[in-house]
C-alpha cells in the first residue's frame, strides 16, 4: 500500500528556510507559491492531460461537442466591498472562466458554505446580487448546495461556483496558443478590483472612489469572436494580476512577451493607491477585464469590436508576443529602460521602503 | 499624482541621460544608500541608460535587509506566543529567520498583522486590552519619528499592553563603515532623501571632509535619481567633493525639528548589528530610559538565540557593495525569491531581489525558477 | 526608509491631542499624522511616510527643479554650437 502523503522533499531545495510544511496564505495568492501547490500536489494526484493544460476552463469532448467546464471558489474578505459583494463575484468569476475558452456559459451550480451566525438579511443581499449577475450574463443557476459550519469557521460565507458552455466549432483558444507576432491586448483599466478590496482591508484601509470592476465578459468575447474566429489566447487576470496572466501564457505557449509600460491603462486612483502602499498595479487583481493574444492581422477588427462593447470600451494594445526569451515577460519602462515582469511570490505586501 | 508623475517624464529623463553621457569621461563608482533608490534604479532601468563607465554600487539602505538575524529570530519567538498580537510593516513578513518567517508563524496560529502605520498598532492595543500588542519597529531615520510617536502615544495613554521591538539603524555611521573598509571603492554617495527630510543633511559635512567624497542628497523618482547621479558626476569630473542637495522640495539643511525633538526624547544611540555586515558602533537607536518599559526585548526575554545564517549567503558583501547579486554563486539557483537564503533576496528593496525580479535576463546563468 | 509620497492636505483636526490631517493622494485619501509638520495648512502638500507627514513639500522648489531639467538640453546645445 503506497504512502498517500505527498513527498515534500521533492518540492523545495534542501535549505530549511523555505520549508512550509503547512499551508500558508501565500498558497492562495495566485503567485509562485500557488503554482507550486498545483504543480506538486494536485497535478500528480489527478494526473490527466486536460488538467495539465491548466486553462481557466477545461475543454472536453462530449458527444461530438466541445464543452468548456470550469469551477471557482470565492473567499473574499470583506464580503461587501466598494462596487459589489461576494455574490456577483462568484457568478462572474465562473462565467468569465468559461468565456475564456470562447464558450457562452449555459448553466451554473453554486455551493454555499455558511458560517453559523451569519445574518440572513446580509446573505439575502449576497444571493440577490448573485441572481442579478446570472441574469445579466444570461446563465441559469440550475443546481446548488448549502452547508453550515460552526461559528468561528468560515468568515461568513464561502461560495463555489461551477459551470459549462459549448465552444463554437473552429474556435481554438487556450493559454498554449499564443504565437510570436500576436498582439497583446488588455480590455480596459487594470488593478481596479485589487485596489477596491485593499481600500477596505483592515490595517491598510484608505478612502477612495475606486469600485470593483466585477462584470461578465461573455458578451465581450462573443463580440470579439464575431470580428475574428481566430483568437489565440484569452485569460482574465484575477489573482496575481496582469503579470501572472502574461507569465502563465508565456510559459504555456513557450513564447516571450514584450510590452510598453506607458501603454498600460492604469486609472489615477489605482496608481496613487499603489504608490501609497508600494505596490505595482500589474500584480493587482482584476475581475472584469481580459487579456487577449490575437494574430496581428486581426488586431484592428478585434480592438474595434471590443471598444464598441460596454465591457471593452478601454481596450488597448500594450505589446507583442515574441520569439525571444521564451517564458519571460519584459516591459519597457516609462523612461526607456527594460525590466522583467515576474509573478509575485505570494500576494503583494505593502512596503515601507 | 501631483509632484510625483512629473518626475517620471520620459523627455526630461532623456535630457538628464544625454547630459550624463556628455559629461562623463572616466569610470566612476557611486553608491546609492537607500533601498528605495536601488529599487528605482533597477525597476526603471536607470543603470542600463546611464553611461557604462558609471557603476552604481548598491548600498545597505534596506532596513528590512539589515535587521539582525538575532532580532528577526526574537521577533519570531515573540510572535509565536499565544498572548501576543504581533504587528509589522508588510515587508518584514517574509524575511527569513534561522528557521522560519512571520508568515510561517502566522500559519501555525500566531496572531501576526500587517499595519501601514505604527499608530495602527497603538489602536489595536487600545482595542484589545487583554492582548499584548508588540510592534516591530524597524527602519532608518525616516521611519523613526513614526515609531517614536507610537511609543510616545502609548505612554501618554497608559497602554501597558503595548511594546515595541526596536531595530533602528542610522545612515552616517554606515557610510563611515563602508569608507573605512579596506575594500572601499565608492567615490561618491547619493544620500537618502527622506532620511534627510527628517535629520537634515548637516550630519554629512564631516563625512565629506573626512573622506573627500561628493555626497548628494537625492530623491527617489527616476528624474531625481538621474539628477543625483548627474550632480555627483559633475563634481567628480571637476575634482570636487561637496555636500549638495538635489531634493530641495522635500529636504532642508536643518531637517525636521519637531521630529528630531521627539527622536531625542524617545531614542538613544546604541551599537547595532547589521545583518550580513556585523556590529557598527553607535549605528542604531534603542528606546531611551524613560521609555524602557515599552521595550519588547526586555518585556519578553527570549533567552539566548542560536542564530544560523546560510553559509552560502553573501548578503553582507552585496550590502557593502563588494559584489553584485549576480556574482554570488547561489544567485538564481539555490537563492531565489521563492527560496531566499538571505534578506536581500526577500525584501523588494534588497538588491538581490531587485536583480532577480527585474534583471534575470542579463545573467548568463539560467535561473532555477520553480 | 524611503517610500514617502506627496499628498495634498484637505482637512486638519485634533485627535486626542495629536494633530492629524486628511490627505489626498491623487484620488486616494488617508488619515495622516501631521504632528511633525504642525504649521501645515489645508491646500499645502506634504511628504508622507507610513502615515506621517515628515516634511512639507516646497512647491516652488519642485517647479524650479523641473524647470532646471527642462533647461538642460537647451544649455548644452548652446554650448555645443558655441564651440
Amino acid at each position: 500500500m503506497s504512502d498517500p502523503s505527498p513527498n515534500v522533499e521533492g518540492w523545495t531545495c534542501p535549505l530549511p528556510l523555505r520549508d512550509y510544511p503547512t499551508v500558508v496564505l501565500g498558497h492562495g495568492g495566485g503567485g509562485k507559491l500557488s503554482a507550486e501547490l498545483i504543480r506538486h500536489l494536485f497535478l500528480p494526484a489527478f494526473a490527466n492531460a486536460t488538467l495539465e493544460c491548466l486553462g481557466d476552463s477545461a475543454v472536453i469532448d462530449v458527444a461530438g461537442s466541445r464543452v468548456a467546464f470550469s469551477t471557482d471558489s470565492f473567499v473574499v474578505q470583506p464580503l461587501f466591498f466598494p462596487g459589489g459583494n461576494i455574490g456577483e463575484l462568484a457568478v462572474n468569476g465562473t462565467v468569465n472562466d468559461i468565456a475564456m475558452s470562447g464558450a457562452q456559459p449555459m448553466v451554473m451550480s453554486a455551493g454555499f458554505i455558511l458560517e453559523e451566525g451569519m445574518p440572513l438579511d446580509r446573505l439575502g443581499v449576497i444571493v440577490e446580487s448573485a441572481a442579478a449577475a446570472a441574469r445579466a450574463a444570461g446563465v441559469e443557476l440550475v443546481t446548488g448546495d448549502t452547508k453550515v459550519v460552526d461559528q468561528g469557521h468560515g468568515d461568513g460565507v464561502y461560495i463555489n461556483t461551477s459551470g459549462f458552455g459549448i465552444v463554437p466549432d473552429g474556435v481554438m483558444i487556450g493559454p498554449d496558443r499564443a504565437r510570436p507576432g500576436d498582439a497583446v491586448i488588455v480590455s480596459g483599466d487594470i488593478g481596479v478590483h485589487g485596489i477596491a478590496i485593499m481600500s477596505v482591508r483592515e490595517g491598510i484601509e484608505f478612502g477612495t472612489v475606486v469600485e470593483s470592476d466585477t462584470m461578465p465578459l461573455n458578451g465581450l468575447v462573443a463580440a470579439m469572436l464575431e470580428a475574428s474566429h481566430d483568437l489565440h489566447a484569452l485569460r482574465d487576470p484575477t489573482r496575481g494580476g496582469v503579470a501572472a496572466t502574461l507569465n502563465e501564457i508565456a510559459e504555456a505557449s513557450g513564447v516571450g512577451i514584450e510590452y510598453e509600460e506607458r501603454l498600460l491603462p492604469v486609472p489615477e486612483a489605482v496608481s496613487s493607491a499603489c504608490s501609497l502602499l508600494g505596490l505595482d498595479p500589474i500584480h493587482a487583481a482584476n475581475e472584469g477585464k481580459l487579456i487577449a493574444m490575437i494574430p496581428s492581422a486581426a488586431t484592428d477588427d478585434v480592438v474595434s469590436a471590443m471598444r464598441s462593447h460596454p465591457a471593452g470600451a478601454g481596450a488597448t494594445v500594450i505589446g507583442r508576443v515574441v520569439e525571444a526569451h521564451p517564458g519571460v515577460v519584459v516591459a519597457r519602462t516609462a523612461i526607456g529602460g527594460s525590466r522583467i515582469v515576474d509573478t509575485q511570490m505570494a500576494q503583494q505586501l505593502p512596503r515601507i521602503c | 499624482m501631483k509632484y510625483l508623475n512629473e518626475f517620471h517624464d520620459p523627455d526630461l529623463a532623456r535630457k538628464l541621460i544625454d547630459d550624463l553621457h556628455r559629461i562623463t569621461t572616466r569610470p566612476w563608482a557611486i553608491m546609492e544608500i537607500c533601498g528605495g533608490q536601488t529599487h528605482s534604479i533597477i525597476r526603471y532601468g536607470i543603470d542600463q541608460l546611464i553611461p557604462e563607465q558609471i557603476e552604481m554600487i548598491h548600498g545597505p539602505g534596506c532596513p528590512v535587509c539589515v535587521t539582525s538575524l538575532e532580532l528577526v529570530d526574537k521577533a519570531l519567538a515573540i510572535a509565536a506566543r499565544a498572548d501576543v498580537t504581533f504587528c509589522s510593516f508588510g515587508d518584514m513578513l517574509r524575511v527569513p529567520g534561522s528557521e522560519a518567517d512571520l508568515f510561517a508563524v502566522r500559519s501555525r496560529g500566531g496572531d501576526v498583522r500587517i499595519v501601514y502605520s505604527p499608530l495602527d498598532a497603538v489602536r489595536i492595543a487600545q482595542e484589545n486590552p487583554d492582548r499584548q500588542v508588540v510592534f516591530f519597529g524597524i527602519g532608518f531615520e525616516t521611519t523613526a519619528p513614526a515609531n517614536a510617536m507610537a511609543v510616545h502615544q502609548a505612554k501618554r495613554l497608559g497602554l501597558s499592553n503595548f511594546s515595541m521591538l526596536v531595530s533602528h539603524v542610522l545612515v552616517p555611521p554606515a557610510i563611515s563603515a563602508i569608507m573605512d573598509s579596506p575594500a572601499a571603492r565608492v567615490q561618491g554617495f547619493l544620500a537618502a532623501g527622506h532620511v534627510c527630510s527628517v535629520m537634515g543633511y548637516w550630519e554629512y559635512e564631516p563625512l565629506v571632509d573626512k573622506y573627500r567624497v561628493p555626497i548628494v542628497v537625492t530623491g527617489f523618482e527616476p528624474l531625481d535619481v538621474l539628477d543625483g547621479i548627474r550632480r555627483a558626476i559633475v563634481q567628480l569630473e571637476a575634482g570636487r567633493a561637496d555636500l549638495e542637495n538635489a531634493y530641495p522640495r522635500a529636504v532642508r539643511y536643518e531637517g525636521n525639528k519637531p521630529a528630531q525633538e521627539m527622536l531625542a526624547d524617545v531614542f538613544e544611540v546604541t551599537d547595532r548589528a547589521w545583518r550580513g555586515i556585523g556590529v557598527i558602533p553607535r549605528s542604531g537607536w534603542k528606546l531611551s530610559e524613560s521609555y524602557r518599559d515599552f521595550d519588547a526585548e526586555i518585556r519578553f526575554p527570549v533567552g539566548d538565540i542560536e542564530t544560523q545564517e546560510s553559509p552560502l549567503c553573501r548578503s553582507g558583501e552585496v550590502l557593502q557593495g563588494l559584489i553584485k547579486p549576480n556574482e554570488c554563486e547561489a544567485f538564481g539557483t539555490q537563492c531565489t525569491p521563492r527560496t531566499p537564503l538571505g534578506a536581500t533576496m526577500v525584501s523588494s528593496e534588497g538588491a538581490c531581489a531587485a536583480y532577480y525580479q527585474y534583471r534575470r535576463l542579463d545573467d548568463s546563468k539560467a535561473p532555477a525558477d520553480e | 526608509m524611503c517610500l514617502g509620497i506627496p499628498g495634498k492636505v484637505i482637512e486638519v483636526y485634533d485627535q486626542s491631542g495629536t494633530k492629524m490631517a486628511k490627505v489626498d493622494f491623487g484620488g486616494i485619501t488617508k488619515e495622516v499624522c501631521v504632528a511633525y509638520v504642525p504649521e501645515i495648512e489645508v491646500g499645502e502638500y506634504a511628504i508622507v511616510h507610513v502615515g506621517f507627514a515628515i516634511s512639507k513639500l516646497d512647491e516652488k522648489a519642485a517647479l524650479e527643479t523641473l524647470s532646471l531639467f527642462e533647461q538642460m538640453g537647451v544649455l548644452a546645445e548652446e554650448l555645443d554650437t558655441g564651440s
